[in-house]
């Protein structure tokens, strides 16, 4: 068997999430290349060469693949397939782009966001927004495969694989990059950080985000929200988390003014430990939270900031 | 231009589903099933470029079983003009997996040619997240996924589309030429509710039916189901009476700080 990882890469870094995917290939088991496609990834081709567990390293370097659009990163993936007999991509936002691409091309069913390898082609995966687990097996010669991040654990850094060049260039008459607005911030990423602290309907106004990211100083945690504090305008949607924005599973979690609603715990059921904090006792967050405060998160967060 | 609408019958998203005891399924027996929330937007989309005068006629298209008509008359009484059932019952019971509404829905797309096709990004039984992206990559036509904003940008002849899509990191932004297929994010828009004359209305409008077979689709699929099982359960905690008591049982006792 061998396996094709699409490198996830950000900021011309290579993003934590690929040598979480590198970890499920493993637990398939066989070769594993890893793809790194973009625009002067020179560097981000070396650090997935040091991914452990990693056999070779392809780097397509050029200008089409600048921006992770769909229709040439896919065109590229359709042109490497036939050496593997599995693809896997992170389930970011890129990889839910351009994988379901690469299957129907293939004419094989994607197998989205496992959170389990049982076998060579049988997965675990969250359906009905983590409600139910579905075992599923796939019959086709190519496995086309999302990984949920934070169901693996990363693989360490020390390999030296080689790196070959890809000379493939797919034309793209088809769509073309216009701009972004990408978030800065000092904070860890939400998907990766130990710690993060949300906030959601409860805070009232983007404002008062300031009283969790005091609480996120002292513990060095990313900051959060549930999909009614996004939609409200408080803050951007980048920080929605839940069954439709980010999934994550850090070691400890703390939800802020949010009710609980089986959309936002399909996002964070997984933590290790979860806190709630929330002036109603009935509030179904309590349910699933390990510590329970209930309490004005006016009063609560600035006494809480102040005895970390 | 036509505006294509694909939507899926789903369970309705308050509904807390159960796992029927033989581990084979979901139980979906009389349980409350509604038009996927994604593509409640999808149609919504579509409507408001109607009455913006960008789009002539809004076609909303199921693949499903028979039930899944219930879907098409809200979109038509939404506003869509008419619509057209894939209907599956004559080669199975079971849902269609997201590769084989691809490709119903891309012979639909090649008989109908529309201008845009729009769907949801994510159905919210499967999670799946794949038949917008497979039905471009069979059409090819151009893709924009995740759309928060959607602008038909007329200017100079040549039409094309502005999509803002929501990303990991933030917002990005593409152009794609017409035809194209869009799949909607949450904050496109906010859906309106029918109103009872509509749905009235709807009863009269077109509702054509199709089958696979017609189509020369098999729905058959390379991918199994073999077990559906209950998330592990969490298990509900304490109630701490204070931030002193939360801060000592976090260090103390999760070590979690
Ligand atoms: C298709 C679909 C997908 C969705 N995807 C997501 C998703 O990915 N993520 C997500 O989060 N949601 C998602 N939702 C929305 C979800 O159903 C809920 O509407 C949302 O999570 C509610 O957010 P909330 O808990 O912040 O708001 P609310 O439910 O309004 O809860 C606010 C809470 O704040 C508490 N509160 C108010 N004031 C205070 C105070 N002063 N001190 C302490 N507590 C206070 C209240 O007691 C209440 O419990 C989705 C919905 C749909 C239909
Ligand atoms: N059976 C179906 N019939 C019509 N449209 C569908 C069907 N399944 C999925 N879709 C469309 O594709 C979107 C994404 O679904 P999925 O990829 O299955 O998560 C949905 O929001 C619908 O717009």
């Amino acid at each position: 068997m061998s396996i094709l990882v699409l490198a996830e890469h950000h900021d011309g870094q290579l993003a934590e999430a690929t040598a979480h995917v590198v970890a499920a290939a493993q637990q398939i088991g066989g070769d594993i290349d890893v793809l790194v496609a973009g625009e002067n990834v020179g560097t981000i081709a070396e650090a997935a060469a040091r991914l452990d567990g990693v056999t070779k390293v392809r780097v397509a370097d050029h200008a089409v693949y600048a921006h992770q659009l769909a229709e040439p990163l896919g065109g590229l993936l359709v042109s490497l397939a036939d050496d593997y007999s599995h693809v896997l991509a992170a389930a970011s936002t890129t990889g839910k782009n351009v994988m379901p691409r690469l299957a129907a091309l293939k004419d094989v069913s994607q197998i989205s966001e496992i959170i389990a390898v049982e076998s060579a082609d049988t997965f675990k995966r969250p359906i009905y927004a983590g409600n139910a687990i579905a075992t599923v097996q796939s019959e086709d010669a190519l496995k086309v495969i999302t990984v949920r991040a934070t169901a693996f654990d990363a693989v360490g850094e020390g390999a030296d694989a080689g790196v070959e060049a890809v000379d493939t260039v797919v034309d793209n008459a088809l769509s073309s990059f216009v701009g972004e607005q990408l978030a800065q911030s000092d904070r860890p990423e939400l998907g990766a950080a130990k710690v993060v602290i949300s906030g959601g309907r409860g805070m009232g106004n983007g404002e008062n985000f300031k009283l969790l990211e005091g609480v996120a100083d002292k513990l060095g945690a990313a900051i959060g929200a549930s999909r009614a504090a996004v939609d409200a305008g408080f803050v951007p949607n980048d920080m929605q988390v839940g069954q439709t924005g980010k999934i994550v599973a850090p070691e400890l979690y703390i939800a802020v003014g949010i009710s609980g609603a089986i959309q936002h715990l399909a996002g964070m059921k997984d933590s290790r430990v979860i806190v709630a904090i929330n002036k109603d006792e009935e509030a179904p967050i309590f349910q699933v939270a390990d510590y329970g405060l209930v309490a004005n998160l006016f009063e609560a967060l600035p006494e809480l900031e102040q005895k970390l | 231009m036509k505006v294509l609408v694909a939507l899926k019958r789903v369970i309705d998203y308050n509904v807390k589903i159960r796992v029927k005891p033989d581990h084979s399924d979901v139980d979906l027996t009389n349980v409350k099933m509604a038009m996927n929330p994604f593509c409640e937007i999808a149609v919504e989309e579509a409507v408001r470029l109607k009455e913006a005068g960008v789009a002539t006629e809004v076609v909303a298209v199921t693949v499903g079983p028979k039930a899944a008509q219930e879907q098409l008359r809200t979109a038509l009484a939404l506003g869509a003009d008419r619509a057209i059932h894939v209907d599956t019952s004559v080669q199975t019971d079971a849902p269609v997996e997201s590769l084989a509404a691809a490709k119903l829905l891309a012979k639909v797309v090649d008989a109908e040619q529309p201008g845009l096709t729009i769907l949801g990004k994510q159905a919210i039984d499967s999670d799946n997240n794949q038949v917008g992206q497979m039905l471009a990559a069979l059409t090819g036509r151009p893709q924009g996924t995740f759309a928060s904003e959607v602008v038909v940008d007329g200017g100079t002849g040549e039409e094309r589309l502005k999509v803002t899509r929501e990303i990991d990191g933030g917002l990005q932004t593409v152009a794609l030429p017409l035809p194209a297929i869009v799949t909607t994010d949450l904050r496109l828009n906010e859906p309106r509710y029918a109103k009872l004359p509509d749905i009235m209305k709807a009863k009269k409008k077109p509702l054509d039916t199709q089958t696979p077979d017609e189509l020369g689709v098999s729905v058959s699929s390379g991918l199994k189901r073999i077990r559906v099982e209950p998330p592990a359960e969490r298990q509900g905690g304490v109630k701490v009476g204070s931030v002193d008591e939360l801060v000592d049982k976090l260090k103390n006792e999760a070590q979690a700080l």
